[in-house]
């Protein structure tokens, strides 16, 4: 969308050193081999907070190529200040074109959200991970959760999911849903709502998640199990919407909740920005969307 | 002594970014096979395309089993440690990267170091020149970055080769990930996948 010239004088490319890159290639490797397995790297500290990214802005960085198109989203969203911002550091340190298209990325960068456009073979998804481990507050040890995992020994969180039912009569665990891959490893796939666990399943697209804090790199190849952790009486469901997106009309998507005034009034829309334009530029018209446009929609 | 003739990658940077993604899509997706076209000249009996992946991902955080061939041969140790910095080992059980240009006799994939159970990935990477593959061949594979199944052909392949493999699949999450290279193409077979002879 915005070729910007020559990548910005006095960075490598794509910002990150060619031995960091390396480090970080090697671990991708190792984490599309071994899927859901959570490989330890060297996290560097990038110009920007952690909680903002750092981990899957690494991964970023060590995949890019001068021939990508990077989409990053915050949330679903394009236009939040997370997303532009660092599809800006790629644009002005790769030099690589950037777009908010789902259809026209080869890599794209997700804070939480799984976009609704199914992706395809050749893409590449890029998540951001706050706590990379799903043990972890069920058991604080890094020295045990490493043994569990070893073991396979995942009773610990089907207890979790059991207290949920037994305490609210159902899994109340709404996000960062925890899922088994390819048979093996239980795998946080980020604080994404679980409506978007069972796009995972078997996606054409590569998965890779990046936790910088926790330094952590894991992967689901294309084509690999991602099962949703459930019981057999209460089996997983996701999150359904009384009402289709009130711009867009769209059904079966994730919605956000925009309060619109002090008097009770709200609208739900998209989470997904792209999805939601496009299916307005298609002609698809929610029973608000002639209405003001709220924060957030472009 | 470094050969005068050899060279690096022609961009270091872009070389290894092309390469690495190329590896990374021949490893989501086994079996299938990837154009490989290294820019460097590397010394003696070392393939372009090992020397490529080598230089992609090897450097003094590493260290790289070599076959006797190579081994053999001090301008390879030499060209491996100007380029990448890398160290060079004889015990194929510490290496993070193997480099094999005799795939017959090549030591057994046990002989290799497969992790442990906490750490996986503390696993050697074999990097394997071969006379060719080919898409449709003999070997039939399945498992995660694979729809349903893909064949592959290695030429030449050792007989024990098959059995070996289904041991390491057994080992899983511990296990060897294996490359093969040939003339200008790529292809790999990491511990996931379940391999038969068609």
């Amino acid at each position: 969308m915005n070729a910007q010239a020559p990548a910005e004088t006095g960075y490598n490319f794509a910002y990150l050193d060619e031995q960091t890159k390396r480090m970080i290639r090697r671990a991708i490797l190792k984490a599309v081999a071994i899927p859901g397995y959570q490989v330890p790297f060297a996290s560097r500290e990038m110009p920007m907070p952690y909680g903002w990214g750092t981990g899957g802005v690494q991964v970023t960085a060590a995949v890019l190529g001068p021939n990508d198109v990077l989409k990053v989203i915050d949330q679903g969203s394009d236009d939040t200040t997370n997303a532009v911002s660092i599809r800006k550091f790629f644009a002005k340190t790769a030099g690589v074109e950037t777009t908010t298209r789902t259809t026209e990325a080869t890599v794209i960068q997700t804070r939480h959200r799984i976009p609704e456009t199914p992706l395809t073979d050749g893409q590449i998804l890029v998540y951001q991970v706050p706590i990379p481990e799903p043990l972890r507050f069920l058991e604080p040890r890094e020295t045990e959760t490493r043994k569990l995992h070893a073991l396979a020994d995942y009773g610990l969180m089907h207890v979790k999911l059991y207290e949920d039912i037994a305490r609210h009569g159902h899994i109340a665990t709404t996000y960062d849903y925890p899922v088994e891959v390819a048979g093996r490893y239980v795998m946080n796939p980020s604080p994404t709502p679980k409506f978007d666990n069972p796009k995972m399943h078997r996606s054409p697209a590569l998965q890779l998640f990046g936790a910088g804090r926790e330094k952590r790199i894991y992967a689901v190849p294309p084509y690999t199990d991602v099962v949703s952790l459930d019981f057999e009486d209460h089996p997983f469901e996701v999150q359904r919407f009384e009402k289709p997106c009130a711009l867009c009309a769209a059904t079966g998507v994730y919605l956000d909740e925009v309060v619109l005034d002090d008097r009770g009034g709200r609208m739900f829309v998209c989470s997904d920005s792209d999805f939601c334009a496009s299916r307005r530029d298609a002609g698809h018209r929610g029973e608000m969307a002639n209405a003001a446009q709220p924060a957030g929609q472009s | 002594m470094l050969d005068a003739a050899s060279t690096g990658f022609a961009d270091p940077v872009l070389d290894a970014q092309s390469h690495f993604r190329t590896l990374m899509d021949a490893l989501a997706r086994p079996g299938s096979i990837h154009a490989f076209r290294p820019r460097l000249t590397p010394p003696g009996g070392l393939p372009a395309e090992l020397a490529a992946i080598a230089l992609t991902l090897a450097d003094h955080e590493t260290a790289v089993w070599l076959d006797p061939g190579l081994a053999a041969d001090p301008a390879v140790s030499a060209w491996l440690a100007f380029h990448a910095g890398t160290r060079i080992t004889v015990d194929p059980g510490e290496a993070d990267f193997a480099l094999v240009t005799d795939i017959g006799a090549m030591p057994p994939l046990a002989a290799f170091a497969a992790g442990d159970d906490a750490y996986p990935d503390r696993s050697t990477t074999l990097l394997i020149a071969v006379d060719a593959l080919s898409a449709g061949g003999d070997l039939v594979l399945s498992g995660p970055g694979i729809e349903s199944e893909r064949r592959l052909g290695i030429a030449p392949w050792p007989a024990a080769l098959t059995e070996q493999l289904a041991a390491n699949r057994t080992l899983f999450p511990r296990g060897v990930d294996l490359v093969f290279a040939t003339s200008g193409a790529i292809a790999a077979l990491p511990r996931t996948t379940r391999i038969r002879e068609a």
